[in-house]
């Protein structure tokens, strides 16, 4: 059985510059990612992980090298495509500040889909059903601060599912929260990925890394190892 | 893009912080609240000057005998080329209601013992109408007891206090006017007008009475006359014009022997004047919708530097540029016009208060909310498009990564 990757990255550097310093965040890495996957990025703050998540996740593109999203190259994409990359290939999962404030469950899981431009009805609808799915239906019309830090999680999973992405992308999603919430939230996205949704967790903790298939390592800006179970 | 959901979003935002919220509206309060109390006091001030001008006849129009005053002592000589015959040509004219020859002497009043000095006024009937007199006992002398020379007298309220004891029947008793006998038949009500020829302190006799019994004299002091509608009353000045050139055999306007005034001239002469000054002070209170909009601008950069975040957390999910730029700029108009309609309701109460304070007629016009409403929407888009281009334009990286 084989598959197109979705994410592809070919000899990709990251070098940023602040004034006369120049700083190289990646220096050329080389991995694939195929649909049903959970990949862990794994590393110490300085490791390049938070690059590598950033090009990922169409935040940024590379200084050289391709990243290859779904077979196309977006390196040279401008800030409104990349936008309509995030919006609809990648769906974000944050450490914290993953809800709008002052604003409903269910309107934040919505808002995706208002920027894609779809209606209302539909909107709702379809806001409903992740909400179902992630077990959270019932806070849909609290305030996004009325709600405690694993149901957050949850609304935040169900918004990056609501448009339907190509990865979900995991930024140290356990960061903020007890051990035993954590717990739940992993067994929650090792659930997604059993239900074929491909998963791409950045963290620095080994035993939350555990939960995905494949384990990638990186150290200053290199992949030191890329192990799958 | 949804407006509907992101002007409810930007009212949620600007609940989220209701004390910082007002204060930034004050400026627009205050502003849009000035120029409508300004806008309606001027415009109440000119109604009530055109009200009191009409009633002394927005529809009426005096010819005066001799040519338009040039200079000092132009009118002093006697003038008498306006006789009875031209009121009535003048009465027959289309769109005229009625025309009464006046002549009027000061000259002492006396009853039992008591004296005034009081103007005389010698008029015809019809001049009851034409200067919408009104009769409060009695009644106003008829067109007979003008022709008849009948010795009757209409007289105002003042000179009822001034000759008669309180309580005593003014009607049916005699008046002696420059030392003739008058019969009182009429008093008239309480008027309001004021200035040139205050009827309160008249008194009004048959005019051929004053002519040939009081005075002696064939020519009139002046005609007035009362034409159906103001809108009307040019045309009436340009056809009595005609008339008493002709009727004068006079071919030369430089060599006209009468004058024609109508209040209409003097009504759009003070509309002039209160307009400009409405206009102008309009603009200072306008100033302040400006001071009002930096303020705008000045709290709007701030939020955008608060919610930096949320404004990264909105890029990662999708939000173009564009889309971010809309819902800051909607939040700074959603601000100016909450404002702006609260300063409505604020200016329309307290020129409501005020006019009744000063007695002026209360003017609330419709189109001054919608002109409040576009002026404030205007302040909040030129305003706030700095701070939403500035949020627009972040980072997506940067904008998350802010703490």
């Amino acid at each position: 059985m084989k598959k197109n990757p979705i994410i592809s990255f070919q000899n990709v550097t990251k070098t940023y510059i602040t004034g006369p310093v120049k700083y190289q965040a990646l220096g050329g890495i080389d991995f694939e990612v195929k649909k049903g996957e959970f990949v862990a990025i794994i590393g110490a703050s300085g490791s390049g992980k938070s690059t590598t998540m950033n090009i990922i996740g169409a935040l940024d593109v590379p200084t050289t090298g391709k990243y290859l999203l779904n077979g196309k190259s977006i390196s040279n994409y401008n800030d409104d495509e990349l936008a309509e990359i995030r919006n609809k290939e990648i769906g974000f999962v944050f450490q914290s500040f993953n809800l709008l404030p002052r604003t409903t469950v269910l309107k934040n899981v919505e808002r995706p889909m208002m920027y894609a431009g779809i209606s209302p009805r539909e909107r709702t609808k379809r806001a409903m059903q992740v909400l179902k799915n992630v077990g959270i239906a019932g806070k849909a019309n609290n305030l996004s601060n009325h709600i405690s830090g694993g149901q957050i999680q949850r609304v935040a999973i169900a918004r990056a599912l609501a448009m339907k992405p190509s990865i979900i992308l995991a930024d140290e999603p356990t960061g903020n929260i007890d051990s035993k919430t954590a717990h739940e939230i992993m067994k929650f996205l090792v659930q997604l990925n059993k239900e074929n949704h491909t998963i791409i967790l950045i963290t620095h903790e080994r035993y939350i890394a555990a939960y995905a298939k494949r384990v990638i390592t990186l150290k200053d800006g290199k992949i030191i190892s890329d192990k799958k179970k | 893009m949804d407006y509907k959901e992101l002007i409810s979003l930007a009212l949620s935002n600007l609940r989220g912080n209701i004390l910082r919220t007002l204060l930034t509206m004050l400026g627009i309060i205050i502003g849009i609240a000035s120029v409508i109390i300004i806008m309606s006091m001027g415009q109440g001030a000119t109604a009530s000057i055109v009200d009191r001008i009409s009633t002394l006849g927005a529809n009426t129009i005096n010819v005066f005998p001799g040519a338009r005053r040039r200079g000092p002592g132009a009118m002093s000589e006697t003038v008498t080329s306006l006789v009875p015959k031209d009121v009535e040509a003048i009465a027959e004219l289309e769109n005229v209601i009625a025309a009464s020859g006046v002549v009027s002497a000061r000259t002492t009043v006396s009853y039992r013992g008591k004296n005034m000095s009081s103007s005389i006024n010698g008029v015809e009937a019809a001049y009851q109408q034409i200067q919408s007199l009104e009769v409060d006992l009695g009644s106003f002398f008829d067109e007979f007891q003008v022709k008849g020379m009948a010795r009757v007298a209409v007289i105002g309220i003042d000179i009822v206090s001034e000759l008669f004891e309180e309580g005593e029947e003014p009607l049916g008793k005699a008046i002696r006017v420059d030392g003739k006998s008058f019969k009182v038949i009429g008093v008239l009500e309480q008027s309001d007008a004021s200035g040139m020829s205050n009827p309160n302190e008249a008194i009004y006799i048959p005019l051929d009475t004053m002519m040939k019994t009081v005075i002696g004299q064939n020519y009139l002091g002046s005609i007035v006359i009362l034409a159906t509608d103001s809108e009307l009353v040019d045309q009436v000045v340009e056809d009595v014009d005609n008339l008493l050139m002709d009727r004068h055999e006079i071919f030369d306007i430089d060599l006209k022997d009468f004058t024609i005034m109508n209040f209409q001239e003097m009504i759009s002469t003070i509309s002039n004047v209160t307009g400009i000054l409405t206009t102008l002070l309009s603009a200072i209170a306008a100033i302040s919708l400006l001071v009002g909009g930096i303020g705008i601008m000045n709290i709007m950069l701030v939020t955008v530097t608060e919610r930096t975040k949320e404004i990264g957390l909105l890029k990662s999910i999708g939000a173009k540029n564009n889309q971010i730029l809309v819902q800051f700029l909607l939040e700074a108009v959603v601000l100016t016009v909450a404002g702006g309609l609260i300063g409505v309701i604020i200016g329309t109460g307290v020129s409501f208060v005020i006019a009744k304070a000063v007695n002026i007629p209360f003017i609330a016009k419709p189109s001054s909310v919608v002109i409040a409403v576009g002026v404030s929407s205007l302040v909040g888009v030129v305003f706030g498009y700095y701070p939403a281009r500035n949020a627009a334009k972040l980072n997506p990286i940067d904008a998350l990564r802010y703490e």
